[in-house]
């Protein structure tokens, strides 16, 4: 309690590491860690190379959904900003803007993430795919078509997120069972309470898929 | 007015149904029989913007750019309580990227610096080219308070000495969303305010304590519930550009009129050149009808800067100052003879719902149950903290946790089975079907006396009931329009916020033109259509279908006429079916609905309708329906007697909304409602630190709501009633889905453990405690 209040009245100022600096610095590491870890590192233009950035705006390349777009960003910007902001799709949303929602989930190289705890810096030349790239042009995602089937998005807030999460799920496992699909949704908040809806759905498109 | 007789379905099937006779205005529709003989009513119709909402083309209030636009941010007391002494904004205005810095104090009184009364009020915003940039700015402001003594806890602030919230007289009365429960901030002293004693239900009634001399067996108990908040996935804001020609406000909220309203009086503009939309809306549960301080502000920033400027607020500010339901502290004594009979209830509570009024209990006390006697007392509690604001069913919630236990502690002293004993009190014939189908579902038979079951996890069973007004907004406006090309439009300014109100709309158009709810174009959210209701309440469904059937037939009326002229008969031998227009008498002259328009002289026509008065007139000429909309859900619980560890392992939901229209979207919202009934049980709750007056949790990530793992497995029964009111009978089932479940949770827990528990949220360590002092 006494932390809390410290921080809330004395240390608001500028100039303090605030816990969500933190984290994001975290965040960062984290990723960092995962691509020297991986063959992506193999298509490295950018970052991850302990070159540094900032404190300005720098122009970055992004591959989204299968094109490659150019931005300014600044160090700070998130994925989830860069995504919204930047480049307009807003698909993607920021509920919490702090890893605890999913609401952000996007794909980066293929495994969803949380896009509010992802710097845009950080992305590389790892794809990233939105819940705008899901359909095949026209053609629905089969988990798209059974959430419309069955009533999985209420105010669909969530939605984006919700799908992207389980469509990963679908990808990884043509066979999930209902705790199978708890499990790859649990960090996605739903405060219309989707979720049995959510189930059923992702539980459908399973069947459909195989 | 010209009348009709009209014979209407009545009653609910499988249990009493029926035929009425209603005499009925007589441009409106004949009666619609129940929904097994209609061909969209009643079925599961997919949501007609679900298509844009999975696959993220739905454009939120947040996902709305403009050319130019800047990002705002608000500046937010950090204090609990201060005088502010100075506000500099010299730095912010410097920051390169900032276009404006506007004082909130600034649009009221310009003279006087403001008092901080909670942590989170708005200070001051910022337009920037960035949201970054706004929020560095804000930092970058420098107040300077000087910091009065504050009081958050309930029961503190009613201490003699305690500091005062106002220290003006305060003149304020509000309804506080429970509807009829007047708040009245002029009766009281210090910071206790009230009580109300009355709703439209009327005063108290009888004498409780010859009730009270009366009884057999009397249960006194005292209830507590916590403040929690709404947190809707979007957050409350606008977007707001202002061009000299008027304003347009993008706005997430319930009410796209009232937004207008408030903004159209608080700058002094003619209504019509403020223009609110809302396509999508990312949930209110009650907290968003209001403009708020964020849309004055982001029009003020609007209109110096001269380009559109978006302003939605955090998760952080949302928790602060955006709404949250009172806490209660609720003692009941209610009396009742061996049979059960009902001899007196007596209530009194007191709530806080912060620096605002509005914290009761609602009605259900009052209602519910056929008492002779009742009275109660229901205190606001001034304390400094982020004002309250209508969630879900207000008032009613907390009312119902401690009245649907203190009945089944009742039961119990009478040794009567809690579904016996309310076949007995309650005479609502909904309910009674309702406790008769839900029990069979459930397996309510099973149940086995509190405290039974064996081992250290226990289960237990339990059940609670609910009611809540049928309520009806007058004002409400629909037109529907059929062009030339055959298509069909339905317009309204009412929002769909997330309940399916476009797709119930489209499938009374449909249902009455004889077309696919494909073929309707559902334009809505937007005050340039006809002004709409509210979505508060429960009540667009009642308030804003009936029009709509109204104006579709009418507008069919008009299109009959022209054909009937060309085919040479009477307009009233005309006839709509699977597409197409067809002559009663011979069925061989027919022609699709869309060349039938070919003949329109004019692009197109259309009709606008307004609610009427209900069949059969309202209880209160306002919109206060007969009947009510009452639900019984029971639950499942598993408690682990070592850890405190509770699980919802089932809830089974019954309920009535009279004619269902959409059976897909209510299982929606009731499942939408029980989970939110099962967090306010077992989870969430504000947690106030009461050294420094801040709201702890104020984040996704302490304030415990629950996800996927914590999902009880939920069956839904809708018991179909046609009380032959309007011509589509149809209500919502918002608040009724809300209502019972934390009480039917805790009458559950008290069966797994035998001991009861007075409060929620119901932790492991709350069932810890309540075991060991059971133990002592
Ligand atoms: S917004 Fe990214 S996890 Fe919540
Ligand atoms: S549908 Fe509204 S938050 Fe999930």
């Amino acid at each position: 309690m006494k932390n809390d209040k410290d921080k809330s009245s004395k240390n608001a100022g500028k100039g303090n590491l605030s816990r969500r600096g933190f984290l994001r610095g975290a965040g960062l590491t984290t990723a960092g860690t995962v691509m020297l870890n991986s063959s992506v590192l193999a298509f490295e233009s950018q970052p991850a190379t302990g070159k540094a950035f900032g404190p300005d705006a720098v122009t970055i390349e992004m591959k989204v959904n299968g094109e490659l777009k150019s931005l300014i960003v600044e160090p700070r910007t998130t994925l989830a900003t860069a995504l919204r902001d930047h480049l307009g799709l807003t698909g993607t949303k920021v509920v919490c803007d702090r890893g605890a929602c999913s609401a952000c989930t996007v794909w980066l190289d293929g495994r969803p993430v949380n896009s509010c705890m992802t710097l845009a810096l950080d992305v590389g030349s790892r794809p990233v795919e939105t819940i705008e790239g899901l359909a095949e042009g026209n053609e629905l995602h089969p988990l798209q078509e059974a959430f419309i089937e069955h009533d999985a998005s209420q105010c669909g807030y969530c939605t984006p997120g919700m799908i992207m999460s389980a469509a990963h799920l679908l990808k990884t496992n043509p066979n999930p069972t209902l705790q199978d699909v708890k499990k790859a949704t649990r960090g996605n908040l739903c405060r219309c309470g989707t979720y049995p809806h959510v189930f059923k759905a992702t539980l459908a498109a399973a069947k459909k898929m195989k | 007015m010209d009348t009709k007789k009209e014979k209407f379905p009545h009653g609910i099937p499988g249990y009493n149904l029926g035929e009425i006779e209603r005499e009925i205005p007589a441009e409106d529709p004949p009666a619609w029989p129940i929904n097994d003989e209609l061909r969209v009513i009643g079925k599961r119709v997919p949501r007609l913007d679900a298509r844009a909402k999975v696959t993220g083309e739905a454009k939120y209030t947040s996902d709305i750019q403009l050319p130019g636009m800047l990002y705002a941010k608000m500046l937010r007391a950090n204090v609990a309580h201060a005088k502010i002494l100075a506000i500099d904004t010299t730095l912010a205005e410097k920051l390169p990227g900032v276009h404006a810095v506007h004082l909130m104090h600034e649009m009221d009184d310009k003279d006087h610096l403001p008092m901080v009364k909670f942590v989170g009020q708005p200070i001051a915003g910022v337009a920037a080219e960035s949201l970054d940039i706004a929020k560095e700015a804000i930092k970058l402001i420098k107040v300077k308070y000087d910091e009065k003594p504050f009081v958050i806890d309930l029961e503190d602030a009613l201490d003699a000495n305690a500091p005062l919230v106002y220290d003006e007289p305060i003149a304020e009365q509000r309804d506080g969303g429970d509807v009829g429960v007047v708040h009245d901030g002029s009766k009281g002293k210090g910071n206790l305010r009230g009580p109300s004693t009355s709703s439209f239900w009327g005063g108290p009634r009888g004498d409780v304590e010859k009730g009270f001399a009366e009884a057999d067996v009397v249960v006194e108990r005292t209830y507590r519930t916590q403040v929690h908040t709404h947190v809707p996935l979007e957050t409350h804001g606008v977007v707001i550009d202002w061009k000299p020609e008027g304003m347009t406000v993008y706005a997430s909220t319930q009410s796209t009129k009232g937004v207008r309203d408030e903004l159209a009086t608080y700058f002094d503009l003619p209504k019509s050149q403020v223009r609110v939309i809302c396509q999508f809306m990312g949930g209110g549960f009650g907290a968003k009808h209001s403009a708020g301080t964020f849309g004055p502000m982001a029009a003020t920033l609007s209109k110096k800067t001269g380009r559109p400027v978006w302003l939605m607020l955090d998760r952080q500010e949302e928790h602060l100052a955006e709404g949250n339901r009172p806490n209660s502290l609720h003692s009941l004594k209610i009396g009742a003879k061996k049979d059960g009979t009902l001899t007196a209830i007596q209530q009194k509570s007191h709530g806080t719902a912060g620096v605002a009024l509005g914290a009761g209990v609602g009605r259900i006390a009052q209602i519910l149950y056929e008492c002779p006697n009742f009275t109660t007392e229901q205190y606001d509690v001034l304390t400094h903290a982020g004002p309250g604001a209508a969630w879900r069913a207000p008032g009613n919630v907390q009312g119902a946790f401690g009245v649907e236990q203190a009945i089944d502690e009742l039961a119990e002293k009478l040794k009567i089975d809690p579904l016996t004993l309310r076949d007995k009190i309650d005479k609502s014939d909904v309910r009674k079907v309702e406790r008769m189908r839900g029990a069979e579902k459930f397996g309510w038979s099973k149940r086995q006396p509190a405290g039974s079951s064996q081992g250290p996890v226990k289960k237990g069973m339990g059940m609670a009931q609910s009611t809540w007004p049928r309520f009806v907004h007058l004002d409400s406006s629909v037109e529907v329009k059929l062009y030339k090309d055959g298509a069909v439009e339905v317009r309204s300014g009412v929002q769909d916020i997330g309940t399916g109100t476009k797709t119930i709309l489209a499938q009374v158009v449909a249902e009455e033109l004889g077309l696919e709810v494909s073929d309707v174009t559902v334009r809505i959210g937007d005050t340039v259509f006809p002004d709409g209701p509210a979505s508060g309440g429960s009540v667009v469904t009642g308030s804003i279908t009936p029009p709509t059937r109204n104006a579709a037939y009418q507008v069919k009326l008009k299109l009959f006429d022209l054909v009937a002229k060309e085919w040479k008969t009477e307009a009233n031998k005309l006839t709509v079916k699977d597409g197409m227009v067809v002559h009663m008498d011979d069925s061989s002259r027919k022609m699709t609905f869309k060349d039938a328009l070919k003949s329109l002289r004019t692009g197109h026509i259309s009709v606008l309708a307004s609610r009427g008065d209900d069949y059969g007139g309202f209880q209160q000429s306002w919109g206060l329906a007969y009947g009510d909309l009452g639900s019984v859900q029971f639950a499942e619980v598993t408690v682990d007697t070592q850890t405190g560890l509770i699980k919802v392992d089932r809830i089974v939901a019954a309920h009535s909304c009279a004619r269902p229209l959409n059976i897909g979207q209510l299982e929606s919202q009731i499942n939408g409602g029980v989970i939110q009934g099962v967090s306010y049980a077992l989870y969430e709750a504000r947690v106030m630190d009461k050294g420094t007056g801040h709201f702890i949790n104020a984040n996704v990530d302490q304030y415990k709501m629950p996800y996927a793992m914590e999902i009880p497995e939920i069956e839904s029964i809708l018991v179909e009633e046609y009380p032959a009111q309007s011509s589509t009978d149809a209500y919502g089932i918002a608040e009724p889905a809300n209502i019972a479940t934390a009480a039917a949770i805790a009458n559950a827990v008290y069966n797994a453990i035998g001991v009861r528990i007075f409060e929620i949220p119901i932790t492991p360590a709350s069932i810890l405690n309540a075991l060991n002092k059971d133990y002592e």
